[in-house]
């Protein structure tokens, strides 16, 4: 059974329904739309745990001609790498067309369509093998997101959606270059010739060839990560994004560009990887500095939670390009806690704004006494986010330092002092909002969680939490993908440099 | 098993009163608050009764906890003698705090909210203790550091409260980087995390990685345990409710910072220079804190530097390689220390909130037993024989004496002693003013409830006679056991003994005669201009605020305003502008006249013809 | 008496250039488009020249190509040109400049 394609198209079959469905009864389009995504969720949960953890490479392939006189094909299959990432889509997506349930009334019928349009683009994104078919699911996430902050989002929407398009696309123009290149070089005749990414990747490219193909590379996935100082289309688009669209923005179209360092960048282009990586690593912990201390400085929450990512996903970088095993699997898993942290932090910040309209801090204060509820939820996604012991983050995180201390220490001293700032600037936001007196103006308006609301922040809290303690099933689906990667890329290091008496 | 449960009791009990707490009547809340952590006690002396010979221990392992590459760590639990002992005390005197809380929080709305928080810390620092690993005594310490940043913060709507709360975090969290960074480097060069393979990991370790790795783990300490140059948080932490700071950050939490040099003391014994500075900071901290206890008018804010000091003795211990008179020195402190806290928080609960010391006196009337409990907690803090602080600092100044005789700074043995004195004349004052001063305007004060009372008595009594248990003419049991587990040779006989205790006690009575004399009559006794640099914290705070704050501030407006909107933002729509004027620029050339095309057109033509032409062949 | 090749190359230069003067200097829009089918014949003149040249049929094909494709064009342009008339009452080509950037 194609179980992948299955998974990847079933939301379109949802959104085929949806299409069917007369656009007044909001009720059923979102019911329809939920329920096809968690249709989605049981999909991938049976994908998890039929995976075999001691397999490196890809499974439950798939793999059909599609344009054979190009060598392009329809491949898809999940690895170690994919999997957190397939598993993430699935788990947020859910949670994000239900917190739009409540916010999101006019043009439901499109905005379903969107979110469902989006959910098959991201995982055709995660899971294909052959890089045409890639690439056309990487451009085919910016079309439903560009409707969805263009279409739903705040005043300045339009703005925001445009450059978040343009700003993108500019990158992924060059990746394509570099696609069609790296094809013309995988054999001398057109019928030998390929986009199969796993025989690309034993394709010798010649040096200078090779880092410019990295180059290409590497600036459309750093754009999408964004890698400092590639970023500011990020707070823009989040300020502006509806909850929604923010939460997936910031849980998983983020990764597409921390995965396509792991899948393409340094299986492709080992000897350029090797070469830049201190590079990515000085401009990660740039930003990971960086984006504290500006975080601290954002009177507006949502540009506050939206400079945050820049750091935390610094984080991730740094992990990506030390290239060990415990910092690879470190980022990988750290990818999965951001999207939960951060599309916690999100949610909240939706739900808050919900009741008061307001993005600015000023406007909150004392907000702990008035929803009760919603407290311990957002002071657990806080400290999950600031990587507190005992949650998700901290696990992440943890190995991302230890990995990258086996390699450089002082890129490691580095980056733990961002440790240092996101508590500061957490801290700050969740005082600022929670705590102190009552600041906000309209008391009646501060009713607590919903139902509704509660059942989007108990999942999120289960994973911090299982994530936190019990990391294991996750660690051990990875190791192996992440071990081939990493020894794959490590065997160019020139023999000089990897001699240890 | 037993191990498990010892941690898991309290987390239960936080589990319980945290999701269920609010529809709970309050009595059940209180019994399922302090039951969990009486349990705990029970389970954790059961545990320790098997530990017969000093070189037993309990281990659980769990499960895997991290696994990644050769990196693995484990969820594993470890009870030896010092960990028992410590657990003991965590659960021993954090079931007299949450008795006392049950009578100081009655009136509080947000009763099941503070019960929940205080299992929870009874939980982490259970974790800390017993924590199989670096990396589990980590998530501990940090777990604790979240408590005490819950309950400082726990009346979150007053901003002093919120603010004290997030000091506390953040300036924990500078030196958890260090901790972090000292857990790398361990891992990194050992491979290992475990505290029963650290002895032979130690051994292995070169020299100037094991000073840098010990530095490190050290700065942890200074942030919790509350040292120069970290130790800003503590007085702040006094907005929190009272029994929280007889617990947190007295008794039990900042000990962490002493408990974990002590756990890890094959790498510390390993590292000369790292004890020097352990040493060092401990001593000028004992005696920094104790001069500004001197000037402080908030009662609870003179306990929390004289806990400052007297943890800065701990560490002297620990620097002086008197690790058994450090541990010793800390069981002791956390029973005066908690007792000096339970009897200035029945002080305020008499007068409904008053802590400063200017508006309080009198009180020795008409709150006789809790005047009582705090003169046994200031004597033994002074160290008045035979209560139980006497025994331990005596020791710990007996000790450094000796590490002078032995190649080591006199300054050290000195900076003791005059602490010794300084901490002698504080207390006395704070006593003197709280209890006997001519009283204040008030109403009526009146004498805490049982449940308050009770604790205190224990407290009390473990106050006065708990020092036996260090005290050579009564076969100090503790510090044998102590003893063997460090694996340093009894170091009796080469102390200098009975002339140098004269001295201590000398001082400590001359400490007092001093405090007396001051405040017997007056209240408000400036010291002049000493007193004003004094009350200003040495101006530490001032340079902070000058040298890291301000400026953290003015460069994250910078960053945020200059770089990030005009800089790096201002680039990208810079580009964006550039294409749109060459746009701009370019559309003249679309005159909208056919004949122009047609004129472009046969240009480029005669162009292009004309290249082939001149080419040649 | 044979006319050499040279002298029709001549003549289809120099209609050409008639051509293209029109088209560059007349206003009015008929003119222009006359001046476009001089072009067209100038070319057509030429490839019937080198057709008899060279003996080849190739070059009388091109030219009926080229007649065809002047009589689609003429279809187009005339419609175009009386439907800007009626538009706007004139057949100036300097009045119609709607697509100026």
């Amino acid at each position: 059974m194609p179980v992948l394609s299955i998974l990847i198209f079933l939301p379109v079959a949802a959104a085929i329904v949806v299409v069917c469905i007369d656009r007044r009864k909001t009720d059923a389009l979102y019911g329809v739309g939920l329920a096809g995504t968690l249709a989605v969720l049981a999909l991938s949960a049976v994908v998890f745990f039929r995976f075999d953890p001691n397999q490196a490479a890809l499974q439950f392939v798939q793999r059909t001609a599609w344009i054979p006189s190009a060598g392009v094909s329809y491949y898809v299959g999940v690895d170690g790498i994919s999997l957190p990432l397939m598993m993430l889509t699935t788990v947020i997506m859910p949670l994000a067309l239900l917190s739009a349930w409540g916010s999101i009334a006019d043009r439901v019928k499109e905005f379903v369509l969107s979110m469902l349009v989006l959910e098959t683009a991201l995982l055709g994104t995660f899971l294909s093998a052959d890089l045409v078919l890639f690439y056309v699911f990487w451009e085919a996430v910016l079309i439903p997101m560009y409707f969805i902050i263009g279409l739903w989002g705040g005043p300045r929407r339009s703005y925001a959606a445009i450059k978040f398009i343009l700003y993108t696309m500019a990158g992924s123009a060059l990746m394509l270059v570099a696609i069609i290149t790296l094809y013309l070089h995988s054999g001398a005749q057109p019928g030998e010739r390929t986009f199969d990414l796993i025989r690309l990747g034993r394709l010798p490219v010649a040096m200078p060839l090779q880092a410019w193909l990295f180059g290409a590379f590497a600036l459309a996935f750093a754009i999408k990560v964004p890698v400092w100082p590639l970023h500011t289309w990020l707070p823009d688009a989040h300020v502006e994004a509806p909850t929604a669209g923010s939460v997936v923005l910031a849980a998983v179209l983020l990764k597409m560009g921390t995965y396509g360092f792991l899948r393409f960048l340094l299986p492709l282009f080992p000897q350029a990887a090797l070469q830049f990586a201190p590079l990515l690593s000085v401009l990660a912990i740039v930003g990971i500095l960086y984006g504290g201390i500006v975080s601290w400085a954002q009177p507006d929450v949502k540009r506050l939670v939206a400079m945050s990512s820049v750091s935390h996903l610094g984080l991730v970088t740094l992990g990506a390009f030390a290239l060990t095993v415990p910092a690879v699997q470190g980022s990988l898993l750290q990818m999965v806690n951001h999207g939960i942290s951060t599309g916690g932090l999100f949610l909240i910040v939706g739900v808050l704004y919900d009741r008061t309209h307001s993005r600015q801090l000023d406007d909150y204060g004392g907000v702990a006494a008035l929803m009760p509820r919603l407290a311990p939820i957002a002071l657990i996604v806080v400290l999950s986010s600031l990587a507190l012991p005992g949650t998700n983050g901290f696990v992440g995180e943890f190995l991302i330092l230890l990995g990258t201390f086996q390699t450089n220490p002082a890129y490691a001293a580095l980056a733990s002092s961002g440790v240092i700032l996101s508590a500061v600037y957490l801290l700050w936001m969740y005082q600022r909002v929670m705590q102190g007196p009552v600041a906000v103006k309209e008391r009646a308006r501060m009713t607590d969680l919903t139902r509704r609301e509660q059942w989007l922040f108990i999942p999120l809290i289960a994973l911090i939490f299982w994530i936190g303690v019990y990391p294991s099933p996750l660690l051990r689906r990875s190791e192996a993908s992440v071990r081939a990667l990493v020894e794959q890329v490590t065997s160019h290091q020139s023999p000089v440099t990897s001699y240890r008496p | 098993m037993a191990l498990v449960l010892i941690v898991v009791l309290p987390l239960a009990g936080w589990l319980v009163n945290g999701m269920a707490g609010g529809r709970l009547p309050r009595p059940l809340v209180s019994v399922i608050g302090c039951g969990t952590v009486a349990a705990s006690f029970v389970a954790s002396a059961m545990a320790a009764r098997h530990l017969a010979v000093p070189s037993d221990a309990l281990t659980a392992t769990l499960f895997t906890w991290i696994a990644a590459g050769d990196f693995t760590v484990s969820a594993g639990l470890l009870m030896d003698r010092l960990s028992a002992l410590m657990a003991l005390v965590v659960t021993g005197v954090g079931f007299l705090i949450h008795v006392y809380s049950i009578g100081y929080m009655a009136d509080d709305s947000a009763y099941s909210r503070y019960f929940a928080y205080l299992n929870l810390f009874v939980g982490s620092m259970l974790l800390l203790v017993l924590g199989g690993n670096l990396l589990v005594l980590f998530v501990g310490w940090e777990l604790v550091g979240l408590c005490s940043y819950l309950l400082i913060g726990f009346w979150f709507d007053r901003e002093r409260a919120a603010n004290a709360g997030r000091k506390a975090f953040v300036v924990n969290r500078i030196g958890d980087a260090g901790f972090l960074l000292g857990i790398l480097l361990l891992a990194t060069t050992t491979g290992t995390l475990q505290f029963d393979r650290l002895a032979d990991a130690a051994g292995a370790m070169a020299p100037g990685l094991l000073t840098a790795t010990t530095l490190l783990l050290f700065m942890g300490a200074t942030g919790k345990s509350a040292q120069l140059p970290l130790y800003v948080w503590l007085p702040d932490a006094m907005e929190g409710p009272t029994p929280v700071s007889a617990l947190i950050h007295a008794a039990t939490m900042v000990t962490a910072g002493v408990y974990m040099i002590a756990r890890l003391h094959p790498l510390f014994l390993r590292a000369d220079f790292t004890l020097s500075v352990v040493a060092a900071v401990g001593a000028a901290t004992a005696f920094f804190a104790a001069t500004i206890a001197l000037v402080e008018w908030d009662l609870k804010r003179v306990l929390a530097y004289s806990t400052i000091s007297q943890l800065g003795y701990m560490f002297l211990a620990m620097g002086v390689l008197a690790m058994p008179a450090g541990v010793f020195h800390l069981t002791m402190h956390a029973f005066f220390k908690a007792l000096l806290f339970l009897a200035a928080g029945s002080v305020m609960h008499a007068t409904h909130g008053v802590v400063d010391m200017r508006r309080l006196g009198g009180l020795a009337g008409p709150l006789r037993w809790t005047a009582l409990g705090f003169a046994i907690g200031a004597l033994a803090l002074a160290g008045i024989p035979p209560f139980a602080g006497f025994f331990s600092k005596d020791l710990i100044l007996e000790h450094a004496y000796a590490a002078a005789q032995h190649g080591g700074s006199v300054a050290l043995w000195l900076a003791g002693l005059l602490t010794a004195y300084v901490t002698a004349v504080y207390i006395t004052r704070a006593a003197v003013l709280t209890f006997f001063a001519p009283a204040g305007q008030r109403d009526h004060p009146h004498e805490a409830p049982a449940s308050m009372g009770g604790p205190m008595a224990i407290l009390a009594l473990l106050s006065f006679g708990g020092g036996w248990v260090g005290a050579h003419a009564a076969g100090a049991p503790l510090l044998r056991v102590l003893d063997r587990f460090f694996a340093i040779e009894p170091a009796a006989e080469t102390l200098p003994g009975a002339p140098l205790t004269a001295i201590s006690v000398a001082v400590g009575v001359f400490g007092i005669i001093t405090g007396l004399l001051l405040y017997r009559r007056r209240r408000e006794v400036t010291l002049g201009a000493l007193g004003a640099f004094l009350a200003r914290q040495w101006y530490v705070e001032a340079l902070y605020d000058a040298a890291v704050v301000t400026p953290a501030k003015r460069l994250a407006r910078f960053a945020a305003d200059v770089v990030e909107t005009r800089g790096i933002d201002g680039a990208v729509n810079g580009i964006a502008g550039l294409v749109g004027q060459a746009g701009v620029a370019m559309r003249r050339v679309q005159t909208g006249y056919v004949r122009n095309y047609a004129a472009a057109i046969l240009a480029g033509t005669i162009l292009i013809l004309s290249y082939w032409l001149l080419r040649g062949p | 008496m044979t006319v050499p090749i040279s002298a029709y190359l001549a003549l289809s230069a120099l209609l050409f250039v008639l051509g293209i003067t029109g088209v560059l200097l007349r206003r009015n829009a008929l003119v222009v488009f006359m001046s476009i089918e001089l072009m067209l014949n100038a070319v057509n003149l030429t490839f019937v020249a080198f057709a008899r040249q060279l003996l080849a049929i190739e070059g009388q094909l091109a030219v009926f190509f080229v007649v065809l494709v002047a009589a689609v064009e003429v279809v187009v342009g005339l419609a175009i040109i009386i439907a800007i008339f009626r538009a706007r009452d004139t057949v100036d080509i300097d009045d119609v400049d709607l697509l100026r950037g």
